[in-house]
Formats: C-alpha cells, structure tokens, sequence
C-alpha cells in the first residue's frame, strides 16, 4: 500500500517574526524529505507543525490526500516521532518503556531480540534508562521507532548524541525503510546523503 | 534482522482502553519508583491537621467544631500541591509529545493520568483521614461520611487540577497560577464537603451535599479530560 505525505502553502508566525511562507512539497512512499536550515531558522518548527503539534496560520497538511486535521487519528496511528527529547522515562528499564508504547499502538511483526541486538542495547535490557548514556538512550528511541512498524518516520535531528557508529546506522535504517516503501521527513543541520529518492526543503 | 520484513498495510491499534490502562500503569509504576512524590503531599495533610490543634488549643468543643472544615482545608492544598507535578516530567522529557503523536485519543491518555494521579494522591488521603479525624474527636459514624465526601471530591480536584497542571505546565513557575486557576473551581467542593461533613456532625441531613460532591465529581469526569488535552496541545506548541 502506498502513502503519500503532502503540504500545500504552510505559513508560520512564531511572535513576530514569519519563520516560513507559501511552503509546498509532496513526499511519496520511499521518499525521503530533508528540512536543512541554521540554527534557529525553524527546522523543528516545521517538522512539528507537519506531524500536526504546531498549529499553522495557514495551509494544510495532507496523508493520502486527506487533511490531516480530519483524520488525526488515522495519520498518528501511521507515524512515528523521534525528537532530541526522547519521550523515555529514565525510572523505567528499556522493557518498561517500550512494552507502554506498545500498549498505545499497533505490534510489530518484527523480534524486538533482534532489533536491541542490531541497535547494540541487548544488554542493557534490565537497567534504568537514567543510567545509560545520551547516546544509548538514543538508540533506545530507535528501537522505538523500528518496533512501532509505521510508513512515516519523522525524525528531528537523529544523529544528535550519536557516535560515527550510530550516524551510519540511522542512515542505513532509513536507507532500508525507504527501500521497503516506507517515507522519512527529517530535519537535520549536517549534511546528510542517504541512498533514497531525496526532496530537499530549505529554510531561510 | 529479517530482511523480507515489510511494512503492513493495515494494522489494527490497541483500543482505548489499552491505551487508558497503560497509562495509568505507567503512572503507577513511576509512583512506586518514586515515593516521595506520593508521600510528601500525605505528610503536609497529616502535618496541617496535626499542627492545627496544637495552635488553636485542644479543647474538646473547638475541635469538634473546626474538625471538618480542618481537614479539608488540609486536603485541599494537599491535593493541590501534589497537581504541580502532574505533566512538567512528561513535557521535560518528551513523552507530551509522543503523546501528542500517539494513535490514541489525547483525552484517554490524560484520564490515564489522572486517574493515576487520584490513585496515589487523593485514595491515600482518604484513608489517611480517619485517623486524624478520630484526633479531632470525630464520632465513627461520621468518619465515613467524610471519607466518601473526601473520595467524591478528591476525585473532582485531581480532574479539574489537571486542566490547570496543563495549562501551566509550560512556564516556568507556573505553581501560583497554578493555584489562581484551581482554586475557584474548587472552592465548591471544599465548601461542600466541609458542610456535609459538620451537618453528619450534627445529626443533621447531610445527604445533599454529598449528591451535590458526585453530581460535581461526574462532571468532572466527563468534561476535564477534554478540556486538559486541549490545554495541553496548546502548552506544547
């Protein structure tokens, strides 16, 4: 089944200043969408007003043609976010975090074994999220997002806290997720080449 | 990993009340985890109700006389302290927004919550009560009255605080206002409570006010949940 992710003329106005206006793209199942930018030009901004946080002064979001406000449900039920704040709690262990989320949503089909071993988390199953690094708490968000088995993935700045390591293999995950029809919208400040059909949005 | 893994067209989410006994679950679990949070709100009900006599005199007319109106006061601010922490961990470490994005409905997430919230604050509370009621000389058979008026209303406070916790939940000491925005709505239920508890005192009809806690406590159920997922979509943005 394909999907497609389209926006027709966003305008936002954070205060006083217009961050951005008269913004279109499309995004087809396999695409991968780049928001690049400087600091503070609004990249998360955007991305949060797409996966329908931020509410925009003008222009609609649109999953399969649909505005997204008509079918909130249906279009968070097929994305997944992933932000620099990870939405884990750091008294729960890994098991306890994710087994919640996959309370709010849809099993996966895939061996979760599997996912922490590629990820590099097995063993760190049974500890307290507070007692691993920035960067291990990232991979745990990985995890996450890999288990929820949704087409969209929206990441904002996903190599933040990662080793060399770690930034390849988020660009080998996102490479195979487009590769398996899925699509991405990422915001990210480095340059990024992944092997995937790339749409490029720059914020001025 | 598997590599013929594909994405599945249709999947089905859990319904509602997955989503609702989740949260709670988890709520639960961080409380365990954490038990000064659940505690420190149970001392300063149990500290104000202790101190009270000790100020006033312990004159056997004068606390039976300010007995109810003590405890509820006490229960009140005790409750109301407890509300300030309700969604700041959530919005600081992320989880309001995997909330925001969840395929669940925003309001079952939040009753999730607050029914946690009500489970570790307000349930403690009423059956912390009667001990101290008993210290104010208050007679058994209105000891139960007032647990139920403490049940119903702390079931009210935790589910109108949470409207407040959301709004406030983005600034930065946001706990006066906090208070500002709550204590309006929940004077009633004070007043109320205290009232029923002083006309079971004196064998008086106390029924109404306790139809009046459970019309109030109903409403609460069914309208707080959505105004508070309102609220918190426009704190997060």
């Amino acid at each position: 089944m394909t999907h497609k992710l389209s926006a027709d003329n966003l305008t936002l106005i954070r205060g006083e200043r217009c961050l951005f206006q008269g913004l279109s793209f499309a995004l087809e199942s396999g695409g991968l969408l780049i928001l690049e930018g400087r600091n503070g030009c609004g990249k998360t901004s955007l991305i949060r007003a797409i996966a329908g946080m931020l509410t925009l002064e003008e222009g609609t979001v649109f999953w399969d043609d649909v505005p997204v406000d008509d079918q909130r449900q249906t279009f968070h039920g097929d994305l997944v976010w992933l932000a620099h704040r990870t939405g884990l709690k750091g008294d729960l262990t890994l098991v306890e975090n994710l087994g919640f989320e996959r309370s709010l949503r849809a099993h996966s089909s895939r061996d979760p074994e599997e996912v922490y071993e590629r990820l590099g988390i097995a063993r760190l199953k049974k500890l307290v999220l507070r007692s691993l690094s920035a960067g291990q708490q990232r991979r745990v968000s990985l995890a996450r997002m890999l288990l929820a088995d949704v087409p969209l993935w929206f990441m904002d700045e996903p190599f933040t806290n990662l080793d060399r390591e770690g930034r390849a293999l988020v660009m080998e995950l996102v490479e195979e997720h487009c590769a398996k029809g899925g699509m991405c919208v990422m915001a990210a400040h480095q340059d990024v080449e992944i092997a995937a059909p790339t749409t490029r949005v720059k914020i001025q | 990993m598997n590599e013929n893994h594909t994405i599945e067209a249709q999947r089905e989410n859990p319904g509602i009340f997955s989503g609702l006994a989740a949260t709670t679950k988890r709520d639960l679990l961080l409380a365990w985890k954490r038990p000064g949070d659940v505690l420190n709100p149970l001392f300063f009900f149990a500290m104000v109700c202790t101190l009270f006599p000790l100020a006033v005199g312990p004159s056997a007319e004068q606390l039976e006389f300010s007995g109810p109106g003590v405890l509820w006061v006490a229960a009140l601010l005790a409750t109301l302290l407890s509300l300030n922490s309700l969604f700041i961990s959530d919005f600081e470490d992320g989880s309001l927004d995997q909330f925001l994005v969840s395929p669940q409905p925003l309001p079952v997430l939040v009753l999730g919550k607050t029914l946690a919230h009500w489970l570790t604050s307000g349930l403690p509370l009423v059956f912390v009560s009667p001990i101290l009621a008993i210290t104010y000389r208050m007679p058994l058979s209105v000891v139960g009255v007032m647990m139920l008026t403490l049940a119903l209303g702390t079931i009210s406070l935790s589910l109108l605080g949470s409207i407040g916790a959301a709004l406030t939940v983005g600034l930065h000491r946001g706990t006066a206002l906090l208070s500002l925005l709550i204590l309006p709505l929940a004077m009633p239920i004070m007043i109320l409570g205290a009232n029923a508890v002083s006309l079971a005192a004196s064998n008086d009809i106390y029924s109404t006010g306790i139809w009046a806690l459970g019309a109030y406590a109903i409403a609460s159920l069914s309208l707080a949940p959505y105004a508070t997922a309102a609220a918190l979509r426009i704190s997060n943005e």
